[in-house]
């Protein structure tokens, strides 16, 4: 049985934990807010340049001409696998739900024979990712001074996978992230950016207007389908951040509410053993005079 | 009838301009185009310059893409930025790096017809 003072140091230790906790969780509701901004900001320019791609895709009705990136290199040997993790921890499953879809994938690859290469982005996930796959990983971004993630820093990671896949370094690109659905509920997500994925029943839905392209075709599809990967990415961070906020928040909810909880017993417990000393005081006392 | 049409600059990070107006100039890559309403269905991309919307809201751009669809003007692009929020000291910056860009042998023959309409267009803002 723990001493009254023990218990008293305990209860005041997790009482300062479940303040820092609660510290953590207002400061992630604060960001979470901006974040989603940035989020819904984001998603009408990827949504809109993706509705012209695949106007421009609908166009070109001979496959074998259409760019490398549209169409892929023809080969299916070398994946490149970009997974986007958080810099910071304490976010909950975040990192790991991130970590762990990717890892099935990896294994997928690798017993299907085929080559795998891997960019980290965010230190969490390299972490994770290192210790088993380390020997893949043949670059990791950082972005941990940065605020704000912003087109930049996206365009600069799209233009090292398109500089890669000129070079013929791989043949498909996947990024793994998680979507932002709302608070509660981040879905981890494999998604393919090379060669740009387009859903069939799409490219087949009616389009009524014919347009008329200036220059042409093929040179526009090869001005947008690289600003389509950085996008992509970016998409992905924006989604992310929303995404850590949101599982931060959530994570920290759940840590103040069980650090109120532990204090509640210890409180009990406390408050127990203090009055079994004094009832056992008083018996001691009243045994003492009885024996006079 | 109005002789309106819908008009939406987008660039990655927020929506910049949304409104509505008679006419629209664009700095595309081939020319400028300037779209009126009942324009035929169009996509185009952008060289360096100004985008006028109506008679006062100009926009720079550098690059940029442009679709133009049942009365509904949309142009993406990551660069643009009001001529009202931008700076001189910016500008001079700019104008300084693409002439120094433009000084590199190596650049192929669409770079530098990008690069010069950046400095014109630069040099014609500074006045």
């Amino acid at each position: 049985m723990p001493s009254l003072d023990d218990l008293k140091k305990r209860i005041k230790s997790v009482k300062s934990t479940q303040k820092i906790t609660k510290a953590m969780k207002m400061v992630a509701a604060a960001k979470l807010k901006k974040a989603q901004e940035n989020a819904e900001k984001g998603r009408p320019y990827s949504e809109k340049l993706q509705n012209i791609i695949l106007n421009l895709t609908k166009s070109i009705s001979d496959d074998t001409n259409a760019p490398k990136l549209l169409s892929g290199n023809g080969k299916d040997k070398v994946y490149l696998c970009v997974v986007i993790t958080a810099d910071r921890g304490l976010c909950g499953g975040f990192n790991s739900s991130i970590c762990k879809l990717a890892k099935s994938h990896f294994k997928n690859i690798l017993e299907n024979g085929k080559e795998l290469k891997i960019i980290t982005v965010g230190s969490k996930g390299h972490d994770q990712i290192k210790t088993e796959y380390s020997k893949y990983i043949i670059d990791k971004k950082s972005f941990k001074e940065k605020k704000q993630i912003s087109f930049k820093e996206a365009n600069e990671i799209g233009k090292k996978i398109i500089e890669l896949y000129e070079n013929d370094q791989f043949d498909k690109c996947l990024i793994f992230y998680n979507n932002f659905k709302n608070v509660i509920t981040q879905i981890p997500k494999a998604e393919q950016i090379i060669p740009t994925f387009i859903k069939k029943e799409e490219k087949f839905k009616d389009n009524l207007f014919s347009y008329e392209f200036e220059p042409d075709e093929d040179e526009i599809l090869e001005d947008l389908l690289p600003k389509n990967v950085s996008v992509q990415i970016l998409k992905a961070f924006l989604e992310n951040a929303a995404s850590e906020q949101g599982s931060r928040m959530t994570a920290m909810d759940n840590a103040t509410r069980n650090a109120g909880d532990l204090v509640d017993k210890l409180t009990i417990n406390y408050n127990r053993s203090r009055q079994a000393s004094i009832t056992k005081e008083l018996i001691e006392i009243i045994s003492g005079a009885e024996s006079l | 009838m109005s002789e309106e049409f819908k008009i939406e600059i987008i660039s990655p990070d927020k929506s910049v301009y949304s409104g509505q107006t008679n006419n629209a100039v664009l700095p595309c890559f081939e020319g400028q185009v300037t779209i009126l309403k009942d324009h035929i269905p169009l996509i185009t991309f952008l060289r360096p310059g100004l985008i006028e919307i109506g008679n006062n809201e100009k926009y720079y751009v550098e690059d940029g893409t442009v679709e133009f669809s049942e009365n509904n003007l949309l142009i993406l692009s990551s660069t643009v930025q009001s001529l009202q929020n931008i700076k001189t000291e910016n500008i001079n910056n700019m104008l300084k790096n693409a002439e120094k860009d433009l000084s590199d042998n190596q650049l192929t023959d669409k770079q530098k017809y990008i690069l010069d309409y950046k400095i014109e267009v630069l040099k014609q803002i500074n006045q």
